[in-house]
């Protein structure tokens, strides 16, 4: 520690990082680990088995996993539009993007609803092709990409944007045609940002609550998704339950998360 | 291979960034496109490059009489080196230099076995022997440019195109690799034009130097030529320090001097029907040339150079008369 350092302030600037850290992420979790540690391990297992919550996390996490990929392809789109070209209405189309962070989630759920109900504008269209938009495990994937895509999209943009023309140029002249040229040149470099844009995707969309409740049904076994079940299990106050149910799903979260992680490492060509 | 231009037009919006530009790049030669900022000289390597097409109904542009003016990049065979290299950052330096050989469709691409040769060869040419495993970020400048070379020769280019090939350099590599350019270009024999806005580059380097302003050729000639027959006040101006000297025969064009082109007698040997009465002004004489500033008579100044010898032996000092000469000097009417 006596070591003199170039960056001063690490003391401080790390004992407001450990305390901060404490009191806003550490303490909650603990608490609820504490608390959920108030059953057994056979009661673990019996909540977390049972058919309901396995449906729900099955629903959560598959929703989860599927609108992060469909907002992955969806914002890298959309990031190459507003990067790429000049078009009148370009800076309010950018502004739109964010719309979904700063929209309530109820909002969004209820708008999404609305629209997406058999009798809605788009609904009714999905419903004479026999799909069945809101009210439905599709439903779910909807306000869950709806959510999801603004992280793409931010996330990619600014490495497309300090990528330049002159990668694509460079690679044109050696003779590689458009496509060898998205795939050889273009994707590697975008793939660490594809990566985190996904991961917060998925996360976020793992934990969301407000637009879900609204556009799914909340069926049990069949539409509703894991935060909620929590919600219904405190208002029958079995608190143990929804903690345990909480418990596990972070577990669960954490483990995707830090495996995506790895994954980051390994295909980063920047850490390799 | 020769590239001949052909009346090209180019504008962007209201913008003319070339004006009807014709020029000849013989065969084997080492060409410089040198320029200020904004003299079109890039956008004219673009367009040989065939990065960016010239307006529609202009000229023409053709690789030893073969027209390619409407050819893509790909398809032209040319070795393009990038300002900043553009070098591709997730693969190795062997990869890079590959990859001109890898995109070829299959029916064209070497086996692998030929390729790897042909990279070792290369990374030979360009003396990086044993880099090949490493990536750009692990390469000093010098070397990234010298992997950007040999990426762009991988393809056996018709010609090598070269944009402002040290600039990103320090002033000692870029030393190092001008002379080490002119080696490897007299070596491979291969026609490269290049641009630069660096006219001592230009000079030094050249076979051959197209001067540029305005989105205009003002000259073209072997350096020595452009340098002592400039045809215009821009190309004097642009290839070195000049003084501009107004005198009452026409006022309208001044005569150009270059510094060292100026002689300094006594004021008592002047000669009234060339000479100038001046004094001296400023001397700076550290250095092996004496840099002197001169006030003529009518109140203008004169930069002169004087070796430390001829200094010495007129013995001058802030403030004394002398007569001034001007050799050499050019008037454009």
């Amino acid at each position: 520690m006596g070591k003199k350092r170039v960056i001063p302030g690490f003391g401080l600037s790390f004992g407001i990082t450990v305390f901060w850290l404490g009191i806003i992420i550490l303490i909650p979790l603990s608490a609820l680990f504490i608390k959920a540690a108030g059953l057994g391990p056979g009661e673990w297992w019996k909540i977390l088995t049972s058919a309901r919550v396995l449906a729900a996390a099955k629903l959560t996490f598959g929703a989860s996993a599927a609108a992060a990929a469909v907002s992955t392809v969806l914002g890298l789109l959309v990031a190459w539009v507003l990067v790429r070209y000049q078009f009148p209405g370009r800076r309010i189309l950018d502004a739109i993007v964010d719309l979904p962070f700063a929209l309530p989630t109820a909002v969004a759920g209820i708008t999404l609803t609305s629209i997406y109900a058999p009798t809605g504008w788009i609904g009714k269209y999905l419903a004479d092709m026999g799909i069945q938009g809101a009210y439905s495990p599709f439903g779910v994937f909807i306000a869950l990409t709806f959510i999801g895509f603004p992280f793409v999209v931010r996330t990619v943009q600014p490495v497309m944007e300090d990528m330049g023309l002159e990668l694509e140029e460079a690679s044109a002249i050696l003779g590689a045609g458009r496509w060898t040229t998205f795939r050889r040149v273009i994707f590697p470099v975008l793939i660490p940002a594809l990566i985190t844009g996904f991961t917060l995707a998925f996360a976020r969309a793992i934990g969301e609550y407000g637009s879900v409740i609204f556009i799914s049904g909340n069926l049990p076994m069949k539409t509703e998704i894991l935060p909620l079940l929590i919600v219904a299990q405190l208002e029958q106050v079995k608190y143990e339950a929804a903690a345990v149910i909480a418990s596990g799903m972070l577990l669960v979260s954490f483990f995707l998360l830090f495996l995506i992680n790895l994954l980051q490492r390994r295909l980063n060509w920047q850490t390799r | 291979m020769s590239i001949s231009i052909q009346s090209i037009r180019k504008t962007f919006g209201s913008y003319t960034a070339l004006d009807n530009i014709s020029l000849e790049v013989p065969d084997g030669s080492l060409t410089a496109l040198l320029g200020p900022s904004g003299s079109g000289k890039t956008t004219l390597l673009r367009i040989v490059a065939g990065l960016e097409f010239a307006d529609p109904g202009s000229g023409r542009v053709l690789f030893h009489g073969e027209d390619v003016t409407d050819v893509q990049a790909g398809q032209r065979g040319v070795g393009f080196v990038f300002q900043h290299y553009a070098l591709f950052k997730h693969m190795t330096v062997a990869e890079n230099i590959a990859f001109g050989l890898t995109v070829l469709p299959s029916s064209k691409r070497p086996p692998k076995k030929d390729i790897d040769d042909r990279v070792n060869e290369l990374l030979g040419l360009v003396k990086l022997d044993g880099l090949g495993k490493r990536r750009p970020h692990e390469l000093s400048g010098g070397q990234r440019q010298r992997v950007a070379l040999a990426r762009a020769l991988a393809i056996r280019p018709k010609v090598l195109l070269l944009d402002e090939p040290f600039g990103a350099l320090d002033a000692q590599v870029r030393k190092d690799l001008r002379r080490w350019l002119r080696i490897f270009h007299d070596e491979i024999g291969l026609t490269t034009l290049f641009v630069t806005h660096d006219q001592e580059e230009a000079l030094e380097l050249a076979d051959q130097v197209v001067v540029m302003a305005n989105s205009r050729i003002e000259q073209v000639g072997p350096p020595q030529q452009v340098y002592d027959h400039p045809e215009t006040p821009f190309v004097i101006r642009f290839l070195g320090n000049v003084n501009a000297i107004k005198d009452s025969r026409n006022p309208e064009a001044p005569i150009y001097v270059r510094p060292h082109d100026v002689s300094i007698l006594f004021a008592a040997e002047a000669d009234p029907a060339t000479d100038r009465l001046a004094r001296v002004q400023h001397l700076f004489a550290a250095g092996p040339v004496a840099k002197l500033s001169l006030r003529l008579d009518d109140g203008q100044f004169l930069d002169a150079e004087l070796s430390r010898q001829q200094l010495d032996e007129l013995g001058l000092d802030v403030g004394d008369p002398v007569a001034v000469r001007m050799q050499g000097a050019s008037r454009f009417e």
